[in-house]
């Protein structure tokens, strides 16, 4: 519980940093580096990392925040539209309106706690996502989902160029937002998204923020104001929503109010609570682990199934791929809650959890031979 | 006559059919030590929680300061310059020591609400250092990055006491603060507390151990079924007989 050090926290930067732009190169050989999957890590990466600033420092459940990556997403493509197709104001308008929401359902919302503060969250996101069905079509074009035309006005991009034969596309001025640059243009934008969550984590707020989950009373009789650092939390991570919705609409300018939907709502807080609640790293290895396996499983059928099992017995194969099958393909989200099962009940503090039990398991060995001589003369090299 | 600090005028507050206080009236003077006895389910912690702001009196009022704090959110209330300790303790479980007690001394130095999301919290060092000087000073220094929630219930007690005294509050509620604590620790939390009295600092202490009581205050009042029923030097009280009845059964203090 050391007070982390500003030289710590500049590793740490740098490591994370390295870790996410060189991951191109070591993803290779697990075949995820290509551009399409490489984008996804790094937009749910930067949605997750917020979304943990309320959910981890706070401890307030959260299940709407895809509400506010629709509302980015749809606001990123309306400014394809209207304005230009670069993505730089795209993003800011999608976080600055999400931003808004997020302050209007925030107010309303954190008058409760608790599974009162889950429900309304809820609520309010299924209600957008039935709004955009419905009286805010002529908005989100219904359930075609806003696309782009080539008709649209575009009044920036027309002061430079007359409109093109084909449909155009979004880049980060004059950066392609496809392929691996789109991947790179993402990464940065993650890496500062991480940089400021961590600056969140360890400043005086964030301590506050921590303190409010541990015991909110407590806050309250020591002169706290605990609502407005609620607000201030959730509105920041509702930023977050929004700016991952804005990138999703600029790496595939196409909104759709699918997005909103519940399930992507609880897909954050899996990924969240599978990397580690409130810690900074935690919902990052989330994003990459569910994300990876999403990836790999929804592509398999069962002839896939059979190639994969092709190195046991015909017998052996002929009764796992049965087996198995349901949890592949479109059967991945049953492996998705089977897996969120099994954290919550044996690993609630997720995968840093288990990290720091192994850690400690080792350093127990190495650090108290006061206790255990007897296994350390045996074990000689338990101690590395 | 010195400042009365606070004032409780007139107070009543009933559970249901319960009153657990009936026309209370208290006045606290500035800088001494008040301690309020009284046999259990009194409504000695009730009379805490009015004056915090965690309950609302059906009527009356309480003023510190000059000023009426009926109405006040707990958090204005303790700017205001109350800090409590409860009866069981509450602190941060889940954070350490030294940050159990900057945060009372973050809010004492930035308000109810500051958004300084970019500062970092290893360059506050003042308030550090003082949150260690307390921490010193009460006794846990050594545990200053254990998680507070894995301390005995002593222990907690004191820490809770350290996150108080942090504040400087102008006026220091507590409510039964060596209440399970060994000999030993009750000994040194009320050298503390006779420490701090030379600094001016009013408290109202509610203690059952008289032992406590008859070393810290200045000043002792009676509460028995939500009233008070005698108030007088630590003397005074003692060989008061009403106070004996009501509240030892005619046992000797
Ligand atoms: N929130 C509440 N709701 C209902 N009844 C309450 C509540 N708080 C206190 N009471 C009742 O009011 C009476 C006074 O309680 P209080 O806690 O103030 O007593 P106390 O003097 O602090 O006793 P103790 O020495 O046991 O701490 C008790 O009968 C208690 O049951
Ligand atoms: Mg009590």
């Amino acid at each position: 519980m050391k007070a982390p050090t500003i030289k710590n926290d500049i590793l740490v930067m740098l490591i994370f940093s390295a870790v996410i732009l060189s991951m191109p190169i070591w993803l290779e050989p697990l075949g995820a580096s290509y551009p399409d999957l490489l984008q996804k890590f790094a937009i749910f990466g930067i949605f997750a990392v917020g979304y943990n600033i309320l959910f981890g420092l706070t401890g307030y459940l959260s299940f709407g925040h895809a509400a506010f990556l629709g509302v980015g997403s749809y606001t990123a493509v309306w400014s394809f539209k209207l304005l230009t197709m670069n993505i730089f104001p795209a993003i800011i308008f999608s976080v600055l309106l999400s931003g808004l929401f997020a302050l209007l359902i925030g107010f309303i919302t954190l008058r409760r706690s608790g599974i009162y503060f889950s429900i309304l969250t809820l609520a309010f996101a299924q209600m957008f996502y039935n709004l955009a069905y419905s009286v805010l079509t002529p908005i989100t074009n219904g359930e075609t989902g806003l696309q782009l035309a080539r008709t649209d006005p575009r009044v920036i991009d027309r002061l430079f160029s007359e409109a093109g034969e084909g449909l155009p596309s979004t880049d980060f001025f004059g950066l392609a937002m496809s392929g691996y640059s789109g991947f790179y243009v993402c990464a940065i934008i993650l890496i500062v998204a991480f940089f400021i969550s961590q600056r969140i984590f360890h400043s005086p707020f964030g301590i506050k923020l921590r303190a409010i989950k541990s015991n909110q009373t407590r806050m309250k009789y020591t002169g706290y104001s605990t609502r407005p650092y609620l607000l201030t939390a959730f509105v920041i991570s509702g930023m977050y929503a929004g700016l991952a919705g804005g990138l999703m609409a600029a790496t595939d300018p196409l909104a759709g109010a699918e997005r909103m939907q519940w399930t992507a709502s609880g897909e954050v807080v899996l990924m969240t609570i599978l990397g580690g609640v409130g810690t900074l790293i935690g919902p990052m290895l989330g994003v990459g682990i569910i994300k990876y396996f999403e990836n790999i499983f929804s592509a398999l059928n069962e002839q896939g199934l059979h190639q994969a099992y092709s190195f046991m017995p015909d017998w052996l194969s002929n009764i796992l791929v049965p087996m198995t099958s349901p949890f592949v393909g479109e059967g991945w989200h049953l492996t998705l809650g089977a897996l969120f099962v099994f954290i919550v009940v044996f690993l609630p503090g997720g995968i840093m959890e288990g990290i720091d039990m192994i850690k400690k398991l080792f350093s127990k060995k190495s650090s108290e031979p006061d206790f255990e001589p007897i296994e350390k003369k045996t074990t000689p090299e338990s101690g590395k | 006559m010195s400042n009365i600090i606070l004032e409780i005028d007139n107070v009543q507050k009933s559970f249901g059919g319960l009153k657990a206080l009936s026309d209370l009236n208290l006045k606290i003077e500035e800088g001494k030590v008040h301690a309020i006895i009284g046999p259990n389910g009194a409504g000695k912690s009730t009379m805490l929680n009015v004056c915090i702001g965690q309950l609302a009196p059906d009527s009356g009022t309480v003023t510190f300061n000059g000023e009426n704090m009926i109405g006040k959110a707990p958090h204005e209330i303790n700017q205001a310059g109350i800090s409590r300790v409860f009866q069981t303790p509450e602190i941060f479980p889940d954070l350490s020591l030294l940050q159990n007690v900057m945060i009372p001394a973050f809010a004492r130095q930035e308000g109810a609400f500051k958004m300084n999301i970019f500062r970092s919290l290893s360059n506050e060092n003042n308030i550090q250092d003082e949150a260690c000087q307390i921490l010193e000073d009460i006794g846990l220094i050594e545990q200053i990055h254990s998680i507070a929630g894995s301390l005995s219930r002593g222990d907690k007690r004191r820490l809770e006491l350290a996150m108080c005294l942090v504040q400087h509050p102008k006026l220091l509620l507590l409510d039964e603060p060596t209440a399970g604590m060994a000999r030993h620790d009750t000994n040194k939390t009320i050298d503390l507390l006779m420490k701090i009295k030379e600094g001016g600092m009013t408290k109202i202490i509610i203690e059952h151990d008289m032992h406590v009581v008859f070393s810290v205050a200045d000043h002792i009042s009676v509460l028995a079924q939500g009233t008070i029923i005698a108030s007088g030097t630590p003397d005074e009280i003692r060989g008061n007989p009403k106070v004996q009845e009501a509240y030892l059964g005619g046992a000797h203090l």
